[in-house]
């Protein structure tokens, strides 16, 4: 199965990847890739874009149309992709500091248009091509290079800051958590608007090794042992959520969607061909 | 407003005519003044012919989505002024390394900062040249008038199709605002450039490697089917991100020598009562057209004054001002900055004559009169 997919989506001459032994993030991009072959999507009308970051070396390996953008921005140029040419399926991967903290203003506006993206966060709560900084979604008191002594940051939850904003499709899954995940991201393509899929990645290299986290597999199991179904966690206290990460679906409903109804506009104004 | 083919136009309303009849069919930006008729016609006009207008949440948004759209295919611009043109340096620098056409208009306004808002100003155009980090090539043409701005707007998307670069339109307040009767050519009736599109897609592949004889290699848009690769990392004939010190040699040196070694296409210039001037102003946009007054009173008081007038400012046309240095005794530059065109100016001259700068950076215009009283002083 593996090797199919690497044959059909993957730029074989491209790999392996740059990513650290144990990283999460090449889990994650074949998460992308089966979330594609499951929804039998036409691959020449998928384009990946990426920003800047560990996460955003994944639009190089996907043999798709791919663009590897500016930090920050990956969004922004997804956004003028999708409205010149709304046929195409855009797909975002990005990652916790290219989304939210460089790129947090792009992020929420794209939620706020509802276009049609889908917003995969390669989330390895740290900057980890630079050197292991703390990022917007670092935990409070956890360690960084630029956090010497606990960072005193309070995090964003990725999925309920694009609700917020007004994104119509959110969820979390996490590298371990893969068939979950993978229909979190199918579910995201699927959806007419804008969705954002924060996946939570392992960095055993600098987040894993800055705070004590073990190695890449005692961070796949602290994943595996202490994700809680966002179902389960609604019914859970406040007490009983302490340390544990909330997966799954968390928010999904419709909304007129900004490429189409710009589509209207034109037909409205009398500019369609 | 369209249909007409003569109208009384502010150079913004008319820039954005230019821009569709050039084949625009997308605009992103964020509104700043004195560009914002630029965004608001925009808006206007291209869903009336099935184009796509989007107000960003930023500056840096406008640009991005703009090469976005380019590299899906559709000719695209943005639009700003002083402090939004820092914030679009990035993404310019973007599409100048992965080669993607796009225009960038600049209404000038005084600065630094917020400045002076939204007075006139020619203060960006060093920012114009080297405003992004790391070398790079890059496109700067700058209209005098309405009329002026219509045909540049068409000539900034056919250079940015024909050597996949972005290109600034350096316009000014006074360009800007102006309002004056402007000819509305129809397309049909002016040479428009597209890009040069691979039909192969064996060959798409390679977006980024030439044939011989090309001038750039050709892009294909996405969605067609190609499946290949952008980047702004120093990248190979493929696209893909390299370490290799030499391919990035070979690369960055195609890349700038596209405007390099195609001088005589790009430059352009204006060159006014110069036969037999003893003393010649260099000016461009708004401020040449106080010089234009000047010269007219000078010729009566029998001072022999002409113009040149740079209309690519970036590649500068530095033959031709050395050829100019060579014939007459002096040149002004008149420009409404601290001397940032006299700069390049006196590199160009090089000592064959003597160079003076006249400028206003109280945002102010300079006045016939003030280029006048210079005149006079220089022929005595």
């Amino acid at each position: 199965m593996a090797s199919r997919l690497i044959d059909e989506y993957f730029r074989q001459s491209k790999l392996p990847h740059i990513w650290c032994p144990g990283c999460g993030h090449g889990i994650l991009m074949r998460d992308v890739a089966q979330a594609i072959d499951n929804l039998g999507l036409d691959k020449h009308k998928v384009v990946i874009v990426s920003g800047i970051g560990c996460s955003s070396r994944a639009a190089g390996y996907m043999d798709f149309d791919t663009i590897h953008t500016t930090h920050g921005r990956a969004i922004a140029f997804a956004t003028g992709i999708k409205l010149a040419k709304p046929e195409l399926n855009v797909i975002v991967i990005t990652g916790d500091g290219d989304a939210a903290a460089i790129g947090g203003n792009h992020l929420i506006h794209a939620c706020r248009r509802n276009i049609d993206l889908t917003v995969v966060v390669f989330n390895n709560n740290i900057y980890g091509m630079t050197g292991g900084q703390y990022s917007p979604t670092t935990p409070t008191g956890d360690f960084g290079t630029t956090a010497p002594y606990g960072n005193i940051d309070l995090s964003f939850d990725l999925p309920a800051l694009a609700q917020a904003a007004g994104a119509t499709y959110t969820g979390r899954g996490t590298a371990f958590h893969v068939p979950q995940t993978v229909k979190l991201i199918e579910n995201g393509i699927k959806n007419k608007g804008l969705s954002l899929i924060d996946c939570v990645s392992v960095c055993p290299t600098y987040y894993g090794r800055k705070n004590k986290k073990g190695s890449a597999v005692d961070m796949m199991k602290w994943q595996r042992d202490n994700a809680v179904d966002a179902k389960k966690a609604a019914s859970m206290s406040e007490e009983e959520l302490k340390g544990k990460l909330v997966i799954g679906e968390m928010y999904h409903r419709e909304k007129p969607e900004y490429t189409a109804e710009y589509q209207k506009l034109i037909e409205k104004v009398g500019g369609a061909k | 407003m369209a249909e007409k083919r003569f109208a009384l136009l502010q150079g913004n309303e008319a820039c954005v005519e230019g821009a569709i009849a050039a084949g625009m069919r997308f605009f992103s930006g964020y509104p700043i003044t004195p560009s914002t008729e630029i965004a608001e016609n925009s808006a206007l006009r291209l869903p009336q012919v099935g184009g796509k207008f989007i107000q960003m949440e930023d500056e840096l948004g406008g640009m991005a989505a703009a090469i976005g759209a380019s590299v899906a295919g559709v000719k695209a611009m943005t639009a700003t002024s002083g402090p939004g043109f820092s914030l679009k340096q990035e993404n310019i620098g973007y599409a100048s390394a992965a080669e993607i056409p796009c225009v960038i208009v600049n209404v000038q306004r005084s600065g630094p900062s917020t400045g002076l808002p939204t007075s006139p100003s020619q203060a960006d155009v060093m920012q114009a040249r080297w405003g992004t980090h790391g070398d790079h090539p890059i496109i700067a043409i700058s209209p005098s008038g309405v009329q002026e701005t219509y045909d540049l707007t068409v000539r900034a998307f056919n250079l940015a199709e024909k050597y996949r670069t972005p290109v600034i339109l350096l316009m000014d307040e006074i360009v800007g605002h102006l309002r004056e009767g402007v000819e509305l050519r129809p397309a049909e009736e002016m040479e428009i450039i597209n890009r040069e599109v691979w039909d192969d897609p064996e060959r798409a592949r390679h977006p980024y490697r030439m044939d011989e004889g090309q001038l750039v290699p050709k892009m294909t848009p996405f969605g067609e089917g190609v499946g290949y690769n952008i980047t702004g990392l120093s990248h190979d004939g493929e696209g893909f991100p390299t370490n290799s010190n030499e391919v990035t040699n070979a690369a960055m040196r195609r890349m700038l020598d596209k405007i390099e070694k195609n001088l005589g296409d790009i430059v352009t210039y204006e060159e006014l009562m110069l036969d037999d001037a003893e003393v010649a102003v260099i000016s461009f946009g708004g401020a040449a057209r106080s010089v234009m007054g000047a010269l007219d009173k000078a010729r009566e008081m029998g001072i022999k004054a002409g113009m040149f007038r740079p209309i690519t400012i970036w590649p500068f046309p530095e033959k031709q001002v050395r050829e100019l240095a060579e014939k007459v005794r002096h040149i002004i530059v008149a420009e409404l900055n601290d001397g940032q065109l006299t700069l390049e100016v006196e590199r160009v001259v090089g000592g064959r004559c003597p160079v003076s700068h006249l400028g206003k950076i109280d945002g102010t215009v300079l006045k016939p009169d003030e280029i006048l009283e210079k005149l006079k002083e220089v022929s005595k």
